[in-house]
């Protein structure tokens, strides 16, 4: 029997181990969520600090494992023995070292470990430009008040500059993460947090929530888009100028719909320049059509997918406040004409 | 000598040897208890079991769509609430009630009413948390039911309130149980068993019971202010009314964590009986051990908060419990290097509780440097609420408790069951279950790592999530696989399989001085106890000792606690006010009074001794 079992041991083990091999090069880092890739000050702290402990963790595996592994090959019991081992119940020197070791390992590793926390916590530059993110089931809303400017689930940031942000909630826990970016922080309602990062890449980096926060945690996500400081200043003098206002009888028809009491839609969101829409239960929407994706970053700002979104949200985003509140969604006598849907979504696509 | 009277009500009778099912029912032996606290976890290990699968099928590819959002959050919330407090739980639970009396030398627990009535009470509080999902309204706020995802604003449902009943009735049990072993442990050990000569699973029961005294008194409290939020319009975590809903979070996981070694000291006491069998050389540093296991429990009140490290309470916090929790990590280390200590020079024969014991320490090894791993708060900012954090906890508790557990129940398998198992089908589905497990949770490290948060029913494709997720769920059939591998060698042993000798595995302990199964009344004549190993020492012809005392029929002059209905009607009473305290008052009531009366007839039950 032992000779099998060593068989067995051998073979899953070379398994393992090539599972493991295959796991490690298969992990690239090129994924849009991936903490090894990291592009800000931020999170190559917590990468670097991930590094340390990983190797300092697998050093003490493979300690314990050559221990195991010899154990069980060398002291296995001899087919034509009787005899019991000694009867060993201790030795002080042993247990003394492996006490003092692991805790001196232990504080070899918590100095730079701490020392990071303390700079990805504490913001570099206090007076830097501050975004106030406030979530929201299942979205995200980016105020900039230094510019004025309001947005949803895309944020536009300069490169290389440090960027604050105060995270709060309106309704449950959420979380913000972007991973390239920076480790999470919660977004609490009546609890305020703060956090910071910077970009030194320009690019899309995507961004996730990252606590429950009820049936579609899952569809919360947004964007960060990092641009040159001339492109972020652009964008920002565009989203500081008013709506377009309607400019064909389509549009014009979609716009009344959407200040109609029968579409209801100005009573939640805000498009400047509108005399009559400036509720703030659902995501600004002055400059919808500049957005590249619909829905908190689950699907690409697109005709069809908007209409499909405005015919069915809650088959799109389950339990969503719209389909939930919204006359036109939850009361089957006042719901919206497909015609009605077309002009709805030609008057979004104008709001560029 | 005088007679003592106690007064008798004709109305009140104890049940005179029952068969049947009437002896289930009214039996007090903490033998049989066991066995029915096995059986039950484990049927609910395959409920989680079969939850989990759900979770995974769904997550096997992205976008997709065979689990709507809402059953899926059921589905995580049942299954981290099913095995933790359901499974794993009552499953260590088991093994207090089958083992400690026979590793002690005792004849019972010291309440034997009190102890049925513990397995009755977490009986009732599994039918409130299952039957849930037959009445379609399972709680979908995740294990640790954050607030105010609770509140009634938005959680309208019933859900929350079958979790905040469970959980309040499963403490009623955990205390019930707890409180009885402590009293056991102190007060029934043989004679000349000393603390630091107790066996090393009656050490951490003994310490898995202290914390159980006194963690869930805080979960108690954080339910029962939840549930005035929900049912009378209080305000300790409604947000929009100004409350502060981290409250929830400290009061949760200070209850929390001291839970987590709740579920993973039992495994470690039984780690620590199978590997000195099995090696046949005493534990390595048994007092070390034991001072191990104090610590741990110890400090495992003062790392909370390292669930709470993105909660923004601070670097001087986060700084705080950085350093509680790596230190955590030394007695931890200190007890794998001491059943490192145990093999070493030892004469090992690898039997299937032995694979269990070695695997154990592999598994248990990865889980606690990922915990260490997260022990830095700084790196762990990226870590938290990811699947590296469900990696972690799964090779703790799955590639620790769980495999503990099997463990044990292998180990003990003859004692209980007086059947020997099938050495090769146990070997089998070890490795399988080895290989399963790794498979299923180790990617996880790396999906987790590529940003894959918690939690989540379904991810975009453009992630690069899927091959990694496809592998897991694959794993995880070879875990299907190997518990029908285990159930067919249980069930088949049980029924068919070698009889069992006293002692197959030619152990260290006072259970297995005894025939197997043992009789009623367990020991013939209580042992007297010389060292830690007394068994052992006995066999070898090192102490003075009753060699080996054989079960010659039914001991008359032996006195043995009697059958009783009142621990179960007490139960059936606390079930129905359970269902009462969700849907309407008046049936909350009604079982309230039958739980009285329970109580009522209890205390005064007759002692209805034959002789």
């Amino acid at each position: 029997m032992p000779t099998i079992n060593r068989q067995v041991v051998k073979y899953c083990f070379v398994l393992l181990a090539g599972t493991i091999l295959a796991l490690i090069f298969g992990c690239t880092p090129d994924h849009p969520q991936s903490t090894f890739d990291t592009v800000g000050p931020v999170s190559q702290s917590q990468a670097l600090i991930f590094y340390i402990i990983t190797y300092a963790g697998l050093v003490v595996f493979i300690l314990v494992m050559a221990i195991l592994i010899y154990s069980a090959i060398k002291f296995r019991r001899r087919q034509n023995t009787d005899a019991d081992p000694e009867q060993i119940h201790g030795n002080n020197t042993l247990e003394i070292a492996w006490t003092v070791i692991p805790a001196l390992l232990l504080v070899a590793v918590a100095v730079p470990s701490l020392k990071s926390l303390f700079d990805v916590t504490v913001s570099p530059e206090p007076e830097a430009m501050t975004v106030n993110v406030t979530a929201n089931q299942w979205w995200f809303r980016f105020d900039i008040p230094e510019l004025g400017v309001v947005t949803a689930n895309e944020l536009h940031i300069p490169v290389g500059e440090v960027i604050n942000l105060r995270l709060n909630s309106r309704d449950v826990i959420h979380s913000f993460w972007v991973p390239k970016l920076a480790g999470k922080f919660d977004m609490i309602p009546n609890n305020e947090n703060t956090m910071w990062f910077q970009s030194d890449e320009e690019g899309i980096f995507y961004g996730q929530c990252a606590e429950f926060c009820g049936e579609s945690h899952a569809l919360m996500r947004f964007k960060v888009i990092v641009e040159s400081r001339k492109e972020f200043d652009n964008w920002v003098q565009e989203q500081l100028t008013d709506a377009n206002k309607p400019s064909d009888p389509l549009t014009q028809q979609g716009h009344d719909l959407f200040m109609s009491s029968e579409g209801g839609c100005y009573a939640c969101h805000t498009i400047r320049g509108s005399k009559k829409a400036y509720g703030e239960v659902g995501p600004e929407l002055t400059h919808f059509s500049s957005r590249k994706h619909l829905a908190a970053g689950i699907m690409d700002n697109t005709h069809e997918n908007l209409i499909s979104w405005l015919t069915d949200p809650d088959s799109i985003k389950p339990g969503n406040i719209m389909a939930k509140n919204a006359a036109v969604y939850n009361d089957s006598e006042k719901s919206l004409s497909d015609p009605e849907i077309s002009a709805l979504a030609a008057y979004l696509r104008s709001l560029e | 000598m005088t007679t003592l009277h106690i007064p008798t009500i004709p109305m009140i009778k104890r049940p005179v040897h029952p068969t049947g099912i009437w002896y289930w029912l009214t039996t007090v032996d903490h033998k049989k208890i066991g066995i029915l606290y096995g059986v039950t976890a484990f049927i609910n290990f395959i409920i989680g079991g079969i939850e989990a699968i759900l979770i995974r099928v769904q997550l096997a590819a992205s976008n997709a769509d065979i689990i709507t959002p809402e059953v899926y959050n059921q589905l995580f919330t049942m299954h981290g609430t099913t095995m933790i407090f359901l499974a794993i739980m009552p499953l260590g639970a088991a093994f207090f009630n089958f083992v400690i009396p026979l590793q002690i030398g005792a004849r019972d627990v010291a309440f034997p009413r009190l102890n049925a009535f513990s397995y009755w009470v977490f009986l009732a509080g599994t039918l409130i948390l299952h039957i849930s999902w037959l009445l379609g309204e399972a709680p979908n706020a995740g294990w640790f039911s954050y607030a105010p995802l609770t509140s009634l604003a938005y959680n309208p449902g019933h859900g929350i309130d079958f979790w905040i009943v469970g959980l309040q009735v499963l403490g009623i049990a955990s205390l019930a149980a707890a409180f009885n072993f402590i009293v056991t442990i102190i007060n029934m050990r043989a004679p000349g068993m000393t603390l630091m000569k107790m066996p090393l699973f009656t050490w951490m029961t003994f310490i898995t019971a202290i914390l159980l005294v006194l963690a869930f008194p805080v979960i108690t409290v954080a339910l029962i202010e939840l549930m005035f939020d929900r049912s009378f319009g209080t305000n300790f975590f409604f947000a929009p009314a100004g409350a502060n809903p981290v409250l929830w979070q400290h009061l949760f996981w200070v209850f929390g964590h001291p839970e987590v070694y709740i579920l993973i000291l039992p495994a470690m006491g039984i780690i620590s009986e199978i590997l000195p069998t099995f090696s046949k050389k005493p534990l390595f540093g048994y007092s070390t051990v034991v001072l191990a296991g104090v610590i741990i429990a110890f400090m495992g009140w003062l790392v909370w908060s390292h669930h709470m490290f993105t909660v923004g309470l601070g670097p001087i916090p986060n700084s705080v419990f950085t350093i509680t929790t790596m230190a955590i990590a030394i007695p931890t280390g200190i007890k794998i290097f001491n059943w490192l200590g145990t093999l070493w020079k030892g004469s090992i024969t690898f039997s299937t509780p032995m694979l269990y014991a070695l695997g154990f320490i592999v598994t248990f090894t990865i889980g606690g440097i990922s915990g260490v791993m997260h022990a830095m708060s700084s790196s762990d900012f990226q870590q938290q609420d990811t699947y590296f954090v469900v990696a972690h906890f799964h090779y703790v508790l799955f590639g620790g408790a769980i495999m503990g557990l099997f463990g044990g129940i292998y180990y003990w398998f003859p004692k209980f069951s007086g059947r020997m198992f099938n050495e090769t089908s146990g070997k089998i589905q070890f490795w399988l279950f080895f290989l399963g497990q790794n498979i299923t949770f180790f990617p996880m490290h790396f999906v987790g790592m590529d940003g894959m948060p918690r939690r989540i029913y379904t991810y975009s494709n453009e992630m690069g999530w899927d091959s990694l997720n496809a592998l897991q769920t694959a794993g995880s059939m070879l875990l299907v696989i190997s518990v029908l591998v285990f159930l067919h060698n249980m069930v088949k042993s049980w029924r068919s399989g070698e009889k069992a000798p006293g002692d197959p595995w030619d152990a260290r302990t006072l259970e297995w001085s005894i025939e197997s199964p043992p009789p009623e009344y367990n020991f013939e004549e209580i042992p007297k106890v010389h060292v830690v190993d007394e068994w052992w020492a006995q066999k070898r012809g090192l102490v003075a000792g009753q060699v080996p005392s054989g079960g010659s029929g039914e001991k008359s002059d032996i006195h043995l606690p009697q059958p009783s209905f009142l621990p179960l009607v007490t139960s059936i009473g606390i079930l129905i006010a359970g269902y009462g305290l969700v849907y309407s008052y008046v049936v909350a009531a009604v079982g309230l009074s039958i739980m009285m009366v329970g109580v009522a007839a209890w205390s005064l039950e007759p002692v209805n001794d034959p002789d």
